[in-house]
């Protein structure tokens, strides 16, 4: 079996992070911290959860976000609260990502012939397509060391349709963004979802005629 | 270290552990069931998308090469989770030749023969006929939509209690209102009545000898929050061992107990099927179900609708039809699955950028009221691989809970390549005829084909070859070993599992009460069905 970019085995509360098809083996502690050695790592991440999910800039000058939607998106929702949410597992994972992610961004756009400003990431510097395609690639079937990536575009994603790192009563109430485009309905007062208005409650197709007495297919 | 003793070990307490758990225990053997997950009931359920609710406590998630599954872990297995929809496999399905050109299923069964048992588990659970007054919207739609089409569709037979049930679409995280028909409202209790033990958080790593012709299973106990964690490890001796940990890890329990138990038989770990399972994703353009349709809620929408409800109530089973070549046949079932699991593989029509991230895919997310899930369950051919076991469980877990990466390799053959694709297609056609909806296939590159419903990883049959268990799930070379979980199930059934996994459990019982008694326990078949209770059975104060 191909080893799991991000695997957890666990002794002693110690878990060794398999990064070995991506040409690292860490052992750290489950609460290691710092997670990162620089901000320029974080705000790599933040540009790969905007890819994903994008949003609008936070600040005129923010750069992480490409800004090319107008509403919160992934960054806005938590996505970088998610990944070092020590529940995840991927925290020890996240410096390497986000280094490799700017060689691969270094690559990429000498390879395509781009010219990157360099006071930010090599990733940080694509523009949005740039970046969409690149992470394309990353994810693409074959790709050796995907499973890295799609673990962060899973949480990514899911930072934004969920929040999983919050409690959706408070999201809701609060406004995040994410589950309220969704349209996602409020719980009642006690937290809990009830709808007694559930259905058109009447017949709207015929059944199979050879339906058996169980209700089941014959 | 202590060696513990009992007559019967139960590895998993889904359908096919407990099951067994309720019958031998109350035959009078001492039963002791050993289950990887927490012990959760109704108070524990929560509505919540938070890590460490019990979303993500009582699930697990294994990402393979080409294959993810998703199942139950906890006290109940995928009882808990699952969506209770529970047909009986159509007679067809037992024919089935799949791809060793012969019947794959034991002489021994049929529809006919296995209709006895699938009464019995249907009048435990109890399994109830919806009306269409118990129909949701999104199965609503679906009917409607189908017979727009020029097709049936079936209020699919269900173990819910419609009484309870507030429609919350929160069933993925366990019923909070016990109004789901789980096993710890049925099997569970009266195997607890009778003296069972379960034990929760305990984690079968193998199995060896323990001489005098016993087994010894071997265990670590893990912590109740980072299940990457043992806190300790432990054995267990039995007469009678049964696994039954679901087709997604038994495989790896019975390779890793290959050193110490000798050659597992050829099948095990073999001949996985996905169900065949394969999901297609709608947005439906409101004003024209409105036309099309006649349909109308009491708020003026047409629909709106795809968070209310309780999971898949109503399919389509015209291609359900023995008169059709296999790998032609496929049921169509509405479906839901929560925002996360739900949104992240559906993908964009005619995306000018990435179809499944990006720009557009976010624009497709505010649609989703509009959405409607239909699950399509098709012929596959057995192909899942399982490669060498991880080092404990069933993955390496990667999150303190549910994500983990497995061993499971998939890669469809040209036979499950057609099956889904004629399958999308009859989707597409009904759900785009006069532009109702627009409609798309999740995407299989990110995490593989995804299902709830793994199946034939050790499964029965005549055969030795092609099968790891002969027709009473002893595991062939190993006797004392039986298996009643998804992974004796010998082909994808077209349908949902859940009942026949339990029908074929229950028909294994007699024989595996005859091997005990032939080793030396003292129990005898033949107790009363289980009487299900309204309050799911909480773990007994310590
Ligand atoms: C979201 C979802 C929805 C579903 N909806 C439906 C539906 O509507 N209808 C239907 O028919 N089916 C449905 N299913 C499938 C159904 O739940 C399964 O087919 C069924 O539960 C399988 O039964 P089983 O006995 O094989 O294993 P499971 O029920 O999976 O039980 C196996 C148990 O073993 C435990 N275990 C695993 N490894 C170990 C170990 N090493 N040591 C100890 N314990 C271990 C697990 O935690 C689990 O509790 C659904 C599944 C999911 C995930």
């Amino acid at each position: 079996m191909e080893m799991p970019a991000l695997g957890g085995r666990c002794d002693n509360r110690y878990v060794e992070i398999s990064a070995d098809s991506l040409g690292d083996v860490l052992e750290v502690r489950v609460d290691a911290t710092p997670i990162f050695s620089d901000e320029s790592q974080k705000m790599t991440l933040e540009a790969f959860a905007d890819t994903i999910v994008p949003g609008v800039k936070r600040f005129p000058d923010d750069r992480a976000i490409a800004g090319v939607v107008d509403d919160p998106g992934a960054v806005a929702a938590g996505a970088l609260d998610l990944l070092v949410d020590p529940a995840t597992g991927v925290a020890a994972g996240l410096a390497p990502l986000s280094d490799m992610l700017n060689a691969h961004a270094g690559a990429y756009a000498e390879r395509t012939g781009l010219t990157l400003e360099d006071d930010v990431p090599a990733f940080v510097a694509l523009p949005y397509e740039h970046r969409a395609e690149l992470i394309s690639e990353l994810t693409a079937p074959g790709n050796p060391e995907r499973d890295g990536w799609i673990v962060l575009v899973m949480f990514s994603n899911m930072a934004y349709d969920i929040v999983p790192h919050r409690p959706t009563e408070d999201v809701l109430a609060e406004g995040v963004p994410s589950l309220l485009t969704l349209g996602y309905a409020k719980p009642d007062s006690d937290g809990l979802w009830r709808f007694p208005d559930f259905g058109y409650n009447r017949e709207l197709a015929k059944r199979h005629p050879n339906t058996t007495e169980s209700g089941s297919p014959e | 270290m202590t060696t513990e003793s009992t007559d019967v070990l139960i590895i998993g307490s889904g359908f096919g552990g407990s099951i067994a758990a309720y019958h031998l225990a109350a035959g009078g053997a001492k039963v002791t069931v050993l289950e990887r997950g927490p012990w959760l009931s109704a108070k524990d359920f929560d509505h919540d998308y938070l890590l460490g609710s019990s979303y993500t406590r009582a699930f697990d998630f294994v990402a393979g090469d080409g294959m993810s599954l998703l199942g139950g872990n906890c006290v109940g297995g995928g009882s808990v989770v699952y969506f209770a929809a529970l047909p009986r496999a159509p007679g067809f399905v037992f024919d089935r030749q799949g791809s060793i050109g012969r019947r794959v299923w034991p002489a021994a069964i049929s529809r006919e023969a296995l209709n006895p048992w699938y009464d019995r588990v249907s009048e435990v659970l109890p399994v109830t006929q919806q009306d269409w007054g118990d129909i949701t919207y999104s199965g609503g739609l679906w009917a409607a939509a189908c017979n727009h089409s020029g097709h049936t569709a079936n209020p699919v037979p269900v173990g819910v209690d419609a009484s309870r049930c507030t429609n919350c679409n929160w069933m993925m995280a366990g019923c909070r209102f016990d109004a789901k028909q789980s096993l710890l409202l049925n099997y569970l209790p009266a195997a607890l009545q009778h003296g069972a033990e379960i034990r929760p958080l305990h984690e079968v790593q193998k199995i060896s000898h323990a001489g005098d012709g016993r087994y010894r299973v071997h265990y670590n106990t893990l912590d109740d929050v980072d299940y990457r964690v043992a806190t300790g490890s432990g054995e267990i001796d039995a007469k009678i061992v049964i696994v039954a940990a679901g087709a997604g890890a038994t495989p790896p329990i019975l390779q890793r107990s290959e050193e110490t138990l000798g050659t597992m038989p050829h099948a095990v770990g073999r001949y996985f099927s996905g169900n065949g399972e394969r999901l297609n994703n709608a947005v439906i353009n409101e004003e024209r179900a409105a036309e099309l349709l006649g349909i109308r809620r009491p708020n003026g929408k047409a629909y709106e609708a795809y968070q209310i409800g309780k999971g898949p109530v109503v399919a389509c089973w015209d291609f359900l039809d023995a008169g059709l070549p296999e790998y032609d046949r496929f049921s169509m079932e509405q479906l839901f699955f929560p925002p996360g699991l739900g949104t992240i593989l559906t993908q964009v029509q005619d995306a000018t950028g990435p179809s499944w991230f990006g720009r557009e895919k976010k624009e497709l997310l505010r649609r989703w009221k509009s959405w409607l899930t239909i699950f399509l369950m098709t012929e596959d051919d057995n192909e899942g691989v399982f490669g060498a076991p991880p080092p404990t469980g069933n993955s390496f877990r990667i999150s303190q809970q549910m994500l983990g990466r497995g061993p499971l390799r998939y890669d469809p053959t040209p036979n499950t390549l057609r099956g889904w694709a004629q399958a999308d297609a009859k989707v597409k056609e009904i759900l785009e005829k006069d532009g109702l909806a627009t409609v798309m296939p999740w995407t299989n590159d990110v995490v593989g084909a995804y299902t709830v419903h793994p199946l034939s990883s050790c499964r029965i049959g005549d055969d030795p070859a092609t099968s790891a268990l002969d027709d009473r799930h002893e595991l062939r070379g190993h006797p004392g070993i039986f298996v009643t979980d998804g992974s004796a199930v010998p082909t994808a059934l077209t349908v949902n599992p859940a009942l026949t996994i339990a029908a074929l459990a229950e028909r294994a019982i007699p024989g595996i009460v005859a091997a005990a008694r032939d080793r030396g326990v003292d129990v005898t078949y033949g107790a009363p069905l289980p009487k299900a209770v309204t309050n799911s059975v909480a773990r007994p104060a310590a």
